[in-house]
């Protein structure tokens, strides 16, 4: 198994400095050097200094390689979502367009979407992921569930989400305040027709879905 | 003449700065690296471990170097870009002399010929003028080794007592207030104790752009249970996820102390014991604070009075605390005060010299704590010895094999040094790891300064700013061409390691030092021939000073990951928190934990004082400056770097919206900050999270872009370190960039 099973990724948004090392240091993985497979966003710099770090969050049905025409996008059994094969991708862009987070990225040079494989170089071996080393805050972690709980007793880590109907779960995890509830704004309920995805649902929840719910609708506690 | 030979463009056209980026063996993944060495980053003083990958000498990337304790492996952008100023377009393979003639204005010169030339300088300088015709200015970037030489070289060698370092910039007030309350200027904690504190004060402290990994310490004692306490104009990232933030008013913080100082003794959240035991002069001071209620402290701090009662409350019934500060409140006119304001109210709890309970300054240079130590200080001798002081003097004479009365007296402050050229009594002046072109406030006159010199030599890696008004540069090396010994924030010695060979012409900086003594045929005392061999004098130099190097070796510190001083013995493991209830020091003598002869701490009496230079109708508002995560002091380094001036590429103007509404400015504009002294005219940048009375502009930038065309020469009337923190401006909008960019 290249990423021991023991080890998970985790991003805190709440801790991100803005500071672009991981943005940095992604240019610096072996598999991809000199393009950084990261975006760093401040959400809005005229109101507040917080930055979010956008990595791939490897969900365990991704958009990217569903809506690939050329097939070109492999999840391994380790759940790592890779970037497009070569000889396959045809820059078609329709993973760029899709992902619900906005990861893939099209370098139009090489006419290869890429994106984030988890350092597979590095977990490969043993290491951490290049950004989750360097990361000056720890926004982005690299350890055990055990590990997570102890550093972090007043954040929990989800990885389920909702966008309009469709319910993804991840490998990355992101971290919430531990007791809160939450938010979809949810513009589906206000549609004429529902949209499509790789779940969908009859029914459509209302706001302020209790995570615990969610996670079960899911099928994992 | 020390004048630019040429048009400013033209010698940046051939001395750049121009932009290293990833190509060739360091964009190849093929690659395998040759070694593998572990050391740490160049930039700021947290020193970061890192490992550097080297092939055909060459720093071709890193590896985080995941075991060594202080970071476990995080780097800020810094860290993981600056293997990119090695085999750098820019780098000075050889000395080059000043020639309006050649192509940027400097022709090359062979090494021994331009040593000979500085030697012939500083001979015709000193033979006409007196020793004291010619100056050195060093900094807190060189190593240990290389800074104790550099005090030396001006001591010994050159028998001038003006030499001092940019650290005048930079720790000084801190390291002031440390010796007069605590007898010793050192980080009193390691960083560790931030970890269990129960509350985490931080003053004027852009810790996640400044330090950045100082961030993970802070949110990890957040994490459990600390509440955090931001003092700042501006709401940095650190004070996004605080618990409370106080806006002060920029120059306002010893107001702020005192009038958390009143609380504390309102409310009776003092430890008598403590202050009983363990200090002096507490009465003096509580009288003194009996006019800061929360009201006048809120009218003079502008932080309303609320926030500042909970402030108060936080701190004076928490059980443990960190305080931390920076540049923030030491660049002012009355540094040494605000430093002396937020020690008192450490020393009011009580809580300083236990685990989970401590004070620190977040040093900002790399050696900015070792460099500070000595004797490249105007006033010092190595093992922070006082240069006034007989016995001191007495000591480190017999150190160096010279008489008491050959070493010369004090010297002045980096700034006074320029005056003392305007004045006509410093004629010559060796540069080394210092750009006051850049650096210095005020820094139009800087430059006229230099052009008044009439020789100038400069030691740098690259042409710096201020190296271009040079008559002779020398190309020293870079922190991963030589071995040495720097002092972190936290006081944990470590080493750097040599990665790679200087190229060309280049030369360590030591052997360019010792060959200039040798082409003055004064070598006496300059013949080492090796950096360890400098430590080794330096250890017996420090001997029984309070800045105890003495048990510290290359080995102590790789087997125990650092080594925090005073370390006197060989057999001793070093010091890592001071001031514990039980521990022995050589003032003191057991008489108790701080370093002054009854072993007590001293609080001080900290009258408040208003910036040196007030708003007026026609200057109505405060510029203050500071640095941003991607680049670093004068830029000589991180803006030849291309990731990093990708991330900042200029500065700019960072001013609130009703400040934006009130000039007609919108976010992107161009607008013109002017004060007494000078213009700069930048982008503006429209956020909600500072001031609305407060502009800010990063100082990182050379000529047309700098800051520190703008700032005010005031200075501390006891650190000497100048108010970069607060001047006088007013803001219009401009019609256009400026003439050159």
């Amino acid at each position: 198994m290249p990423v021991p099973e023991a080890n998970e990724f985790f991003v805190d948004p709440s801790r991100c400095i803005g500071c672009n090392g991981c943005v940095q240091a992604c240019t610096e993985c072996d598999t991809h050097k000199g393009y950084s497979m990261i975006q760093l966003d401040y959400v809005d710099q005229a109101n507040s200094p917080q930055t979010v770090p956008v990595v791939c969050m490897h969900c365990e049905s991704p958009t990217c390689a569903e809506v690939c025409p050329a097939d070109a996008i492999k999840r391994m059994e380790d759940g790592v979502v890779q970037t497009a094969r070569k000889p396959r991708c045809i820059a078609c862009n329709n993973c760029v367009l899709a992902c619900p987070f906005g990861v893939p990225k099209m370098n139009t040079a090489m006419h290869l979407m890429m994106k984030c494989d988890m350092c597979y170089d590095r977990t490969s071996v043993g290491k951490k992921p290049m950004c989750a080393s360097v990361c000056p805050s720890q926004a982005l972690f690299f350890g055990t569930r055990g590990e997570i709980e102890r550093l972090r007793p007043q954040s929990r880590p989800l990885n389920t989400f909702k966008f309009g109907a469709q319910i993804i779960k991840t490998k990355v995890n992101m971290m919430v305040p531990a007791r809160s509830t939450v938010e979809h704004l949810d513009v589906v309920g206000a549609l004429y027709e529902p949209t499509v995805g790789n779940q969908l649902e009859d029914s459509l929840s209302p706001n302020g879905i209790d995570i615990e719910e969610m996670e079960s609708e899911s099928g994992k506690p | 003449m020390a004048t630019l030979p040429v048009s400013l463009d033209e010698v940046r056209q051939h001395f750049g700065p121009h932009l290293s980026r990833a190509t060739g063996m360091r964009l190849d993944p093929g690659v395998t690296p040759d070694k593998v060495v572990k050391t740490h980053c160049c930039f700021c003083g947290q020193q970061c471990g890192i490992q550097l990958l080297v092939k055909d000498n060459e720093v071709i990337g890193f590896e985080p170097w995941m075991e060594f304790p202080f970071n476990q492996g995080k780097l800020c952008p810094k860290g993981i870009k600056r293997y990119l100023q090695g085999s750098h377009p820019d780098r000075l393979l050889h000395p080059y002399e000043h020639d309006p003639s050649a192509p940027g204005g400097f022709k090359p010169l062979p090494y021994k010929e331009a040593i000979a030339r500085v030697a012939s300088a500083i001979e015709r300088i000193q033979s006409q003028h007196g020793p004291q015709g010619f100056g050195v200015l060093t900094g807190a970037s060189l190593t240990v080794e290389k800074a104790y030489l550099m005090g030396k070289f001006a001591r010994v060698c050159l028998k001038t007592p003006y030499i001092d370092y940019n650290g005048r910039l930079c720790m000084v007030s801190a390291a002031a207030a440390n010796k007069k309350a605590f007898g010793v200027d050192r980080a009193a904690n390691p960083w560790s104790d931030i970890l269990g504190a129960e509350v985490v004060w931080i003053s004027g402290a852009n810790v996640a752009e400044c330090a950045p990994i100082t961030t993970d310490y802070v949110w990890q004692a957040r994490e459990h249970g600390a509440k955090v306490i931001v003092v700042d104009p501006r709401l940095t990232p650190i004070a996004r996820t605080c618990d409370l933030f106080l806006p002060v008013k920029p120059g306002r913080d010893t107001a702020l102390f005192n009038g958390i100082l009143y609380l504390m003794i309102e409310h009776d959240w003092l430890d008598h014991e403590f202050i009983r035991q363990h200090t002096v002069g507490f009465d003096d001071l509580a009288a003194s604070v009996r006019d800061w209620t929360p009201k006048r402290t809120a009218e003079v701090t502008g932080i309303a009075e609320r926030a500042i009662r909970q402030a108060a409350e936080w701190w004076g019934t928490a059980k443990t605390s960190f305080l931390m500060h920076a540049r923030g409140i030491e660049h002012h006119s009355h540094g040494v005060e605000n430093c002396l304001g937020a020690i008192n109210i450490v020393l009011a709890s009580g809580r300083i010299g236990r685990e989970a309970c401590g004070y620190a300054t977040i040093t900002g240079q790399a050696n900015g704590q070792g460099g500070r130590e000595h004797g490249q200080k105007c006033d010092q001798l190595p093992g922070a010895r006082d240069i006034a002081n007989p016995e001191h003097r007495a000591y480190i004479a017999k150190v160096w094999g010279i008489n008491q009365e050959d070493l010369p007296g004090p010297g002045v402050d980096a700034y006074e040094m320029f005056r003392k050229i305007d004045r006509g009594e410093i004629i010559g002046l060796l540069s080394i790891c210092f750009n006051p072109v850049v650096s210095l406030p005020d820094n139009n006159f800087v430059g006229r300064m230099l052009e008044k010199l009439e020789f100038y030599v400069a030691i740098d890696f690259f042409l710096n700013d201020s190296a271009r008004y040079a008559d002779v540069v020398l190309p020293g090396s870079l922190q991963e061409e030589d071995e040495g010994i720097v002092t972190t924030a936290e006081g944990r010695v470590i080493k750097i390691n040599k990665a790679v060979e200087c190229p060309g012409e280049a030369r360590e900086d030591w052997r360019i030092i010792h060959d200039t003594a040798q082409a003055l045929s004064r070598p006496r005392g300059f013949t080492f021939s090796n950096p360890r061999e400098i430590l080794d004098e330096l250890r017996v130099a420090s001997r029984s000073g309070i800045a105890d190097y003495s048990g510290i070796s290359y080995e102590k510190i790789e087997r125990q990951d650092g080594v925090f001083w005073p370390c006197p013995a060989d057999d001793h493991l070093g010091t890592v928190r001071l001031f514990e209830p039980e521990s022995w020091n050589p003032v003191a003598q057991g008489k108790g934990p701080f370093y002054f002869p009854d072993g007590k701490a001293h609080f001080n009496v900290t009258a408040y004082r208003p910036p040196a230079e007030e708003t007026s109708r026609d200057y109505p508002l405060m510029l203050t400056t500071g640095r941003v995560v991607s680049h670093f002091l004068s830029g000589t380094q991180t803006r030849r770097i291309g990731p990093l001036v990708d991330q900042c590429p200029d500065p700019f103007i960072e001013i609130h919206p009703q400040l934006a509404a009130r000039i007609g400015l919108v976010d992107g504009d161009w607008g013109t900050a002017e004060s007494r002294r000078g213009s700069c005219t930048l982008r503006v940048r429209v956020v909600k999270t500072i001031r609305p009375d407060t502009i800010f502009i990063p100082y990182h930038w050379p000529a047309e872009k700098s800051a520190n065309q703008l700032t005010i020469a005031a200075q501390d009337p006891i650190s000497k370190i100048p108010e970069y923190k607060v001047c006088a401006v007013r803001l219009k909008k401009a019609a256009a960039p400026p003439p050159t960019s």
